[in-house]
């Protein structure tokens, strides 16, 4: 579960949004309408008014690190402080990474030598590794193919029927029809719901 | 030991005529420095002679609060100097105050520490003593810092992908930041490192080799170096830490936010 009370960042907002446990929201809008900058001011990466509640509590009650492990954030392009892949993960050994298709030796290549499609696949495979609440998910599939994207979704489906809420941003409607319970429209900093998905 | 041979300006002005030749051999090169290294000089030759005149009159008054005035203009100017060569700074005071607090803070109390405990100059605060030793330390302390600064602030804004990655993930900012904070530190401390590596082999200190000029026993030349490379080597690395630390602090939040947001890019 997730509800955002008046959130506010720059020209975004107030956002008020309410998301039941397993509940998935797709975000559309036009490019540059700020919908990294809403997904962020949630993972509170930047500075951002309103209120914010999980099941676990209240964000402002709740320390940072906390609530990012609850409230987990892929963006769009993934970051990588280490040299090798599995220095990224907890627990290396235990990552399910033929759900996904990626080789078992994959923990052990360079970062470097991932194409953009392994690094998003690993970078949901690690905040997986968080058993997070909420998933905030931005243009998730978009380095991947129509094979890896139907694999992305079957994973994530997993997640969803076992109660986490999934806020989507997506530039593909066919993908928000598919997978979102509602949707959104994020334009001049107001997110307004779509008549249907 | 030979006594203390005094130089006339006429010996000063031949001196300098091999950098005047480095001029002219510039111009014909067509190197396009003969402007910066005409005024580089002149400005020497005139900041030299007022230092010369101002130390002269504060010997003579001998005032402590003179002193003083002077070694906190002294670490505003290397506030100034440091802020003045990080690319990437940080807006508002704070840009100046970071600097200048660490460098004030770590070269203060270990030149107070050489004055009372060490050198014991009579009084303690001496403006023949103080002045010198505070302008050695600081020196140094100066370049340690202003590497270490530039060094931390290119990174963080470089590698914020990997930092945000990192708080992503549940670690708090000084986990994310820690590879960026040490790298900035030993960028600082290297200066000393490598200056001490090479003194008496490579390099005869000025401060040694003035003393030995003017007629100073080598050994005791000696003494004074080794116990100004101390200061020196410890002062750095107190006010290296101290800035890092502060930066590093002011380019975060309290909820564990990278906040590049407080830098400002200078135009080059």
């Amino acid at each position: 579960m997730l509800e955002a009370i008046n959130l506010t960042r720059l020209h975004i907002g107030p956002v008020n949004l309410c998301l039941a446990d397993g509940e998935v929201v797709a975000i559309t809008g036009p490019s540059g309408s700020g919908k990294s900058v809403l997904l962020r001011a949630i993972a509170d990466l930047d500075p951002n008014e309103g209120q914010l509640k999980t099941q676990s509590g209240m964000r402002a009650d709740t320390p940072a690190p906390d609530w990012r492990r609850k409230v987990a954030y892929l963006p769009a392009e993934s970051g990588w402080w280490a040299d090798s892949v599995g220095e990224h993960f907890k627990a290396p050994n235990q990552v399910d990474l033929a759900s996904l298709a990626i080789a078992p030796e994959a923990m052990g290549w360079d970062v470097a030598r991932l194409s953009s499609g392994e690094r998003q696949r690993l970078a949901f495979l690690r905040l997986l590794e968080l058993n997070p609440d909420v998933l905030l998910l931005d243009e998730p599939t978009a380095p991947l193919d129509a094979e890896n994207t139907a694999r992305f979704e079957a994973r994530l489906k997993r997640c969803i029927s076992a109660g986490v809420s999934v806020v989507l941003v997506t530039h593909d409607p066919v993908q928000a029809a598919r997978i979102a319970d509602r949707h959104f429209v994020l334009a001049d900093g107001q997110l307004a719901e779509a008549a249907h998905v | 030991m030979s006594e203390y041979v005094e130089l006339s300006y006429i010996d000063i002005a031949l001196a300098s005529v091999f950098l005047l030749l480095n001029g002219a051999l510039s111009l014909w090169l067509r190197l396009g420095i003969a402007r910066n290294l005409a005024f580089a000089m002149v400005r020497m030759v005139v900041q030299l002679l007022l230092v010369g005149l101002l130390l002269k009159s504060l010997f003579a008054i001998q005032s402590p609060w003179l002193t003083l005035l002077v070694a906190l203009i002294m670490v505003g100017f290397a506030a100034r100097e440091i802020w003045a060569r990080q690319e990437r700074r940080l807006k508002g005071w704070r840009g100046l105050a970071i600097g200048g607090t660490s460098m004030g803070a770590s070269v203060g109390v270990v030149a107070l520490v050489a004055l009372i405990v060490l050198v014991q100059p009579e009084p303690w605060w001496h403006p023949r003593f103080a002045l010198p030793l505070l302008g050695m330390i600081m020196g140094n302390a100066m370049t340690g810092v202003s590497l270490s600064l530039d060094t931390l602030h290119t990174a963080l804004n470089r590698e914020q992908r990997a930092i945000e990655a990192q708080l992503l993930l549940g670690a708090d900012k000084w986990q994310a930041m820690r590879p960026f904070i040490r790298q900035a530190m030993r960028a600082g401390f290297m200066p000393s490192i490598n200056a001490m590596a090479a003194i008496g082999v490579v390099s005869l200190p000025g401060m040694m080799t003035g003393q030995i000029l003017s007629g100073v026993d080598p050994n005791e030349a000696v003494k004074y170096q080794l116990m100004v490379m101390f200061l020196i080597a410890g002062a750095t690395g107190l006010a290296v830490i101290l800035a890092t630390l502060g930066s590093a602090r002011a380019l975060s939040d309290d909820r564990d936010r990278l906040r590049v947001d407080r830098l400002r890019k200078v135009k080059t």
